[in-house]
């Protein structure tokens, strides 16, 4: 935390730095302290516009999460599947996401759908593959456990190498949720009435350096918070598994019957 | 449907590492051999876990086994008893929470149901992986070198838990540890060139050995070794 402010007030110190060095004028480089001003003045505004923003990256991220773990499900427990299927996902990777941007705003129109659509995009992929990944590298001695227990495919996914790869899907969440925000950016450049995209877009067409860049800081802080509270959920989520994976102690042991046998001779 | 027993060819390469017909007795039966010989694979097929090698033959197994491996395969995510209980969790039966604990009681584990395997020193987490192999109250267990990571202190130690509960069930060891095999074993095998042979042993129990029976013994062993 300290670190961080540190490090955030070394920031608006080289930037001031900039400004009095470079004599750039405002509008091109605005000093911190009208771009603060800014914040404050147009409060209001601001958190307008970042609420439909944040609106966006929410839906978008736990969408986005929800199908890079449902699919990455789905193809552990039909590889056959997934020799067709995961060659179609990499190459969806391949498509900008700024060129599918126009074409989802086409066909999804100018509300949030599109924002969501392309957060969507960039956050699933990440997330698959972290988690498709550990899964794969679950080790074989470990896997040795389900075949001892002649487990179905379902519960050996499940229990063994889900469990095993959360990790794996930590990794992932926190690229996808630094990618949200600027999924939700990008489609509200191509179009949209609302979010702090518009409002930057807006701004800089009337030359409001400050007010843009007001909205690209709280944009920086959005990102933050967003990964932080993602990181903190899937810690909960593997806080889960664990706990439920937990087996009650229990104070009455009583003894199967061939280990009585054993302990009495 | 207690039987144990392995009969067929199992090749890698196109050498034989294993060709013949082996039953298992009751006891323990030690399985040793030099590096790379194909003790691990010979195992494996016997517990039906996948192998490098081609197998054609014939295995009678029962249909619960237990299993365990040089590495003790704690799950860090799950606690003591999550782990013991993790085959009936895998195989989709009810895990009941008293059985757990009679079992980590038995490998001297009381109490520590709640603990994370990352709390617990190497010979602890082996008698986790040894109490779930008892979970399983199978008639047969395959260990694949359990031991050999243990300080000699602690496999001693663990070892005598391990013969204590097992007594009566059909367990086939490999191992590397001649004393270890003169320690535990009713039958030694050594496998070598495709082949199975039988060592003679002392008479059971051996803990009245003299030392010098004894070094007559480890030395009837390696030299077995060598002449294989």
């Amino acid at each position: 935390m300290i670190r961080g402010l540190t490090l955030a007030a070394a920031f608006v110190a080289l930037w001031q730095l900039a400004v009095w060095l470079g004599g750039l004028p405002r509008f091109v480089l605005p000093p911190p302290v009208s771009v603060f001003a800014a914040l404050v003045d147009h409060a209001a505004l601001l958190a307008d516009h970042g609420f439909t923003t944040l609106l966006e990256v929410m839906a978008g991220l736990v969408l986005g999460t929800a199908l890079g773990i449902g699919l990455a499900l789905a193809l552990h427990l039909w590889p056959a599947a997934r020799r067709v299927v995961e060659p179609v996902l990499v190459a969806s990777q391949a498509v900008p996401v700024f060129v599918l941007a126009p074409v989802l705003t086409l066909w999804l129109g100018y509300g949030l759908g599109p924002k969501v659509a392309v957060t969507v995009l960039l956050v699933f992929f990440p997330v698959l593959g972290g988690l498709i990944d550990a899964m794969d590298r679950v080790p074989d001695t470990v896997l040795d456990l389900a075949r001892i227990a002649r487990a179905p495919r379902w519960r050996e996914v499940l229990f063994l190498r889900l469990p095993t790869a959360l990790p794996g899907l930590r990794a992932g969440l926190r690229i996808g949720a630094t990618f949200a925000p600027t999924g939700a950016v990008i489609g509200e450049w191509v179009g949209a009435s609302k979010g702090l995209g518009y409002l930057m877009l807006m701004a800089n067409a009337r030359s409001q350096a400050d007010l843009m860049f007001a909205a690209l800081v709280l944009v920086i802080a959005l990102t933050l918070a967003v990964r932080r509270l993602a990181d903190w959920a899937v810690g909960r989520l593997i806080g889960l598994v664990h706990f439920s994976g937990t087996v009650r102690p229990s104070t009455s042991g009583r003894l199967p019957a061939q280990q009585r046998i054993a302990r009495n001779d | 449907m207690n039987a144990l027993s392995l009969s067929g060819r199992i090749a890698l390469a196109g050498a034989d590492l294993f060709s013949g017909e082996v039953v298992f007795a009751e006891g323990w039966t030690c399985v040793m051999g030099a590096s790379g010989v194909g003790k691990t694979t010979l195992l494996r097929v016997l517990a039906g876990l996948p192998v490098a090698a081609t197998f054609q033959g014939h295995v009678a197994r029962p249909g619960r086994i237990g299993w365990m491996a040089q590495a003790d395969l704690l799950l860090p995510h799950l606690t003591v008893a999550g782990n013991v209980g993790v085959i009936d969790r895998l195989a989709g039966r009810l895990t009941q929470p008293d059985k757990v604990s009679a079992c980590l009681d038995a490998v001297g584990l009381a109490g520590f149901e709640a603990r994370m395997p990352d709390t617990l020193s190497g010979g602890q987490r082996q008698r986790v992986a040894l109490a779930r192999a008892l979970m399983q109250e199978a008639p047969c267990l395959m260990l694949d070198e359990p031991f050999a990571a243990l300080d000699p202190a602690t496999r001693r130690q663990v070892q005598t838990t391990a013969q204590d509960l097992l007594r009566g069930k059909r367990v086939v060891m490999v191992t590397h540890d001649p004393s270890e095999a003169l320690r535990l074993a009713d039958r030694l095998l050594v496998l070598a060139g495709g082949a199975l042979r039988d060592v003679t042993l002392p008479a059971k129990p051996r803990s009245g050995l003299s030392a010098q029976e004894a070094a007559t013994a480890l030395g009837q062993i390696l030299l077995a070794m060598e002449a294989a």
